[in-house]
């Protein structure tokens, strides 16, 4: 494995980020254009490359470790990065208009601290350490803290920012704490290392299970889960719309692939303990996820409850693994990475219909803005209603299949009563999402929607994503298989 | 039970299930409601070229076997595995059939009435039938699972934008209730595929469960199937969902998605729990009667001809699976040969009550008087669809209850003399709503304002009314092929699982 310790091929994706973002900063500094056209296509231009990269990397099988392990690059990274990548060039694209009409476009600084972030994302995603875990979680952060306060003269945003930054730095202090103890506990801080002096025997007790405590607390804020959810409906919904996507996109794969290092390949011993800490914390934000979603009327409040609840689902596949039996454990875990996956993909599809359809001087942020959608825009009435008909689960869309998968990790796990209640919890889910679609069908149109120019790249793009998710709504199997294949092949 | 045959060169079933929903989708993308007509001719067509290949199921069809034909066999979700298996046997054969057959009529039945979204209203229709026939035809249970769930969608759509001014709160209660049932039927699948490895409902069959699983899972799949039929208690969303719906919505509800629930019985429940199906036939039985008899009454009562022919389908529906669970071939024969009659039955008597709120926008029963001196054409239909609601010799009505009263008088005398008293009361209901609404004097100026059916609505009860008769008078054809499969389900039935 440690053939050559500083393989720079493996690590070209990001290096190449790096000098491309820095670039188009520069470059920025220099553009008179209004629009930022420039940035924005430079940008664009970079993100298809990288899948280029991380494609061919992926083609001829490029794995390994380099830099001593801080950096790992498997299946699981490539599959996740790409799926960044894609998330990252769709949101780019969505908001487009939205954030130019919204005077966020001063310099080009939000498309360099998108790039930014999806760089610390990245760095997540191929972390074998705890440093470079720690180091990619924070430079998303930082990124993100700033995207949220880029309309700095808005009360809201501002706000929002201000909450998301010191719960932020909290969670990332719970999780350095949690660091530092199992450190301490076994004196190493490469993941594969730690697994090995776990799995030997030989470690206080006292010292892992703290850390484990603030470990998962500190993963349970990064991942939105109940009790440490109270930045999430603030923060969705103060951001600009834009920036709500930028964070409930691509950030939700790099909070998964840590969780997956750290727990998994890092902790994998002590699999047990944590996976009860994993269960409680499902089974909470299923509930409060869901209930609470009832009762919101702003558009982007619910979703951002609603993905608490998602959240939930991930984690109870998580928590489903079995400890022993290595193909159930690979079903499970690759039953959460498909969930993780497709909800993304679905969450795009979801916001890019709200981008689309907010409008100089109108804000798609209430349900009721959707009011009679159908009668003005069937199509992207159609869209989102495709789109909520998967979230809520229901078949034949592909949320039903993610939510198939890990019902049935879950009860290999032999959870049968966590099963039911995970049901029971999402046809309260289903409530809400219902009611966006009455909204869009059953009601008239209140207001006249805009019928201001939506750029036909945008809607295409829209369609294609939506079309996505419908044609595996229709062959989920290959998805499936391949996640499942992937979790495999790389823990 | 029954094994399967080889699979057919032409993939008859796919193109009964997927013919309805490519022209569904077709009419999403062309339909248009500045050009109502082509979208409706194109409906139409759609409809009708679903219809017919479904003829072939019937034609080529071998009643002498209790295997299920034109099986279809493709891997589908690799993971589990899941397949695209379908197939259907003298059981499932005449649902597949009369789901194509209503959805005709009610495209033919929205015609001139649906004047806003046509597109959209015809689509809904027309992939929900796509959809039914695949619940109907489905041999893996999972693909059955999104088959049957998928239905809600299209039917939520059409109550709650062609519905009546309540229309919004039926909807949600139409999909919420229905939904809680059959996500434990999910819970009940996956257990079922966690023990035996497959989704394979044939295999199912043979899958040997303790008692106490056994219980578990029909208690599990009741849940889904009690609400769909749906049977007392969990029958209130019925009577909400019909007043509300567009015409064409109550006829599909009433005619086929109700036979979903029932149907999942004959297909899940008993051959899948047969010893569990024995344990709890005392409670099956009670919760019938009580359907045939208790809601019987209070469809006596009702002032809303929709809620009337509400209540009274969930009685008849009582009676379906009153003969389901006294276990022997009158009772099971009668009761899919009463789901196939009610079919056409209560889809008339829906189409009758539509015809007059198109002229009159109302349905309740005080609102009309002496429609025959109006209408005489239109009342000779409506007499006879409520005589064979009623049970009336000759027509499809009475086969089905008379053979249920027959299985259930050699089950148990008093179970089957209760099961009676429903001929008395199904005449009583529909006997009275007859009188108050056609016979008599004309009741007011709007009755007065009536006009008679024209040839697009006379053409579509007609066809009703030839199903109707026909199956009374000459039941034959239908029992015989599902005679061997009904046989061969009570053999399986009879033998225990333990």
């Amino acid at each position: 494995m440690m053939m050559n310790q500083y393989n720079f091929a493996l690590a070209l994706p990001e290096i190449f980020l790096l000098i491309a973002s820095m670039a188009i900063l520069v470059i920025d500094a220099f553009s008179k254009s209004p629009r930022r056209t420039l940035a924005y296509a430079l940008s664009i231009v970079t993100l298809i490359i990288l899948m280029g990269m991380t494609f061919a990397q992926w083609f001829v099988q490029m794995q390994g470790e380099s830099f001593y392990g801080l950096y790992v690059v498997d299946d699981l990274s490539h599959l996740l990065k790409f799926a960044s990548y894609i998330a990252v060039l769709a949101t780019l694209i969505y908001g487009r208009e939205y954030i130019q009409s919204r005077d966020m476009l001063r310099g080009g600084e939000f498309y360099v601290l998108v790039l930014l972030a999806l760089l610390g994302q990245m760095v997540m995603i191929s972390a074998g350490n705890f440093l470079s875990i720690y180091l990619g979680l924070e430079l998303m952060s930082l990124a993100l803290y700033a995207l949220v306060a880029i309309r700095r003269d808005q009360v809201q945003a501002t706000e929002a920012a201000m909450k998301y930054f010191v719960l932020g730095a909290l969670a990332s202090g719970f999780l350095l704490y949690g660091i530092s103890m199992i450190y301490g506990a076994t004196g190493q801080l490469d993941l594969g290392a730690v697994a090995d002096v776990l799995s030997a025997g030989q470690v206080p007790m006292m010292p892992l299970v703290f850390g484990l405590v603030f470990i998962v607390s500190g993963l349970a804020f990064k991942l939105g889960l109940v009790p440490f959810h109270m930045w999430v409906p603030d923060v969705y919904q103060g951001a600009p719309t834009a920036v709500t996507l930028v964070l409930a996109a691509a950030p939700k794969l790099a909070a998964f692939a840590i969780t997956l290092r750290l727990l998994v390949e890092g902790l994998g011993a002590l699999t047990v303990d944590w996976q009860q800490m994993l269960m409680i914390l499902a089974v909470l934000s299923l509930a409060i996820g869901n209930l609470t979603a009832i009762m919101q009327t702003n558009l982007k409040r619910m979703l951002a409850y609603s993905t608490i609840a998602h959240m939930g689902f991930v984690v109870l596949g998580l928590a489903s693994g079995s400890a022993t039996d290595q193909a159930a454990q690979a079903s499970a875990y690759g039953s959460a990475l498909f969930y993780v996956v497709t909800y993304v993909l679905t969450t795009l599809g979801t916001f890019g219909v709200m981008l689309l359809l907010s409008r100089d001087g109108f804000e798609c942020e209430n349900i009721d803005d959707l009011k009679g959608l159908n009668r003005h825009n069937p199509l992207l009435a159609g869209a989102l209603m495709f789109l909520m008909f998967s979230l809520a689960g229901i078949p034949p869309f592909l949320g039903f299949y993610s939510k198939l998968v890990i019902l049935q990790a879950v009860l290999q796990a032999d959870h049968l009563w966590i099963a039911i209640y995970a049901v029971m919890m999402s046809l309260i889910g289903a409530f809400y999402y219902l009611r966006v679609v009455k909204v869009m069908y059953f009601d008239e149109p209140v207001h006249s929607y805009n019928t201001g120019h939506v750029p036909t790249s945008q809607t295409s793009v829209l369609m294609f994503n939506v079309g996505l998710v419908l044609v595996f709504s229709i062959v989920p199997s290959g998805l499936i298989t391949f996640c499942i294949q992937t979790i495999a092949r790389s823990l | 039970m029954a094994g399967e045959m080889a699979t057919t060169s032409i993939p008859w079933l796919t193109l009964a299930v997927f013919t309805p929903i490519f022209f569904g989708m077709l009419l999403l993308l062309v339909g248009r409601d500045d050009r109502a007509n082509f979208t409706r001719w194109l409906a139409l067509c759609g409809a009708v070229v679903a219809f017919l290949v479904t003829i072939p199921l019937y034609v080529n069809f071998d009643p002498s076997t209790a295997n299920m034909q034109f099986v279809e066999n493709v891997l589908w979700i690799a993971a589990f595995p899941v397949y695209y298996h379908l197939g259907i046997d003298g059981i499932s054969m005449w649902f597949v059939l009369l789901t194509a057959f209503i959805t005709v009529i009610v495209v033919v039945a929205g015609w001139q009435v649906i004047t806003y979204r046509v597109a959209q209203y015809m689509a809904a229709f027309l992939i929900m039938s796509g959809l039914m026939i695949g619940v109907f035809s489905a041999l893996d249970g999972l693909l059955f699972y999104v088959f049957f769930e998928a239905t809600l969608i299209p039917m939520y759509l059409i109550i709650g934008i062609w519905g009546g001014p309540n229309r919004v709160y039926a909807a949600f209660k139409f999909f919420l209730y229905t939904l809680l049932g059959s996500l434990l039927t999910l819970i009940a699948f996956i257990y079922l595929w966690s023990i035996s490895g497959t989704f394979d409902i044939l295999a199912w069959h043979q899958l040997r469960i303790g008692y106490e699983a056994q219980i578990l899972i029909f208690l599990a799949l009741l849940a889904a199937f009690a609400v769909k039929v749906p049977m007392w208690p969990v029958h209130t969303w019925l009577p909400d969902a019909h007043p509300e719906a567009p015409t064409g919505g109550s006829v599909v509800l009433a005619a086929i998605m109700l036979k979903l629930g029932a149907y999942g019985f004959l297909r899940f429940s008993l051959p899948i729990t047969p010893d569990a199906a024995h344990a709890l036939s005392g409670f099956m039985i009670t919760l019938s009667l009580i359907a045939v008899i208790y809601i019987g009454l209070v469809a006596l009562v009702q002032k809303d001809m929709k809620k009337l022919v509400a209540y009274s389908s969930i009685a008849h529906m009582g009676f379906v699976t009153l003969g389901f669970f006294i276990f022997n071939t009158a009772g099971l024969e009668g009761g899919i040969v009463q789901m196939v009659s009610h079919g056409f039955v209560s889809g008339a008597m829906f189409l009758c009550i539509g015809v007059l709120y198109d002229r009159m926008h109302t349905h309740e029963i005080s609102d009309f008087g002496g429609v025959i001196n109006k209408m005489p054409r239109y009342a000779t239909f409506f007499v006879l669809f409520s005589m064979a609601n009623a049970g009336l010799p000759a027509t499809s009505g009475f086969v089905g209850e008379f053979m249920v009263i027959l299985g259930a008088v050699q089950f148990n005398f008093w179970v089957g003399l209760l099961a009676a008293t429903a001929l008395v009361l199904g005449a009583s209901y529909s006997l009275w709503m007859t009188k108050r609404v056609i016979f008599g004097a004309v009741a007011n100026e709007r009755v007065a304002a009536l006009t008679d059916i024209n040839s697009r609505e006379f053409a579509i009860l007609a066809a009703m009314a030839i199903m109707v008769l026909y199956m009374g008078i000459h039941p034959k054809p239908f029992t015989d092929v599902m005679h061997v499969s009904v046989q061969a389900l009570l053999d399986h039935v009879a033998i225990s699982k333990l």
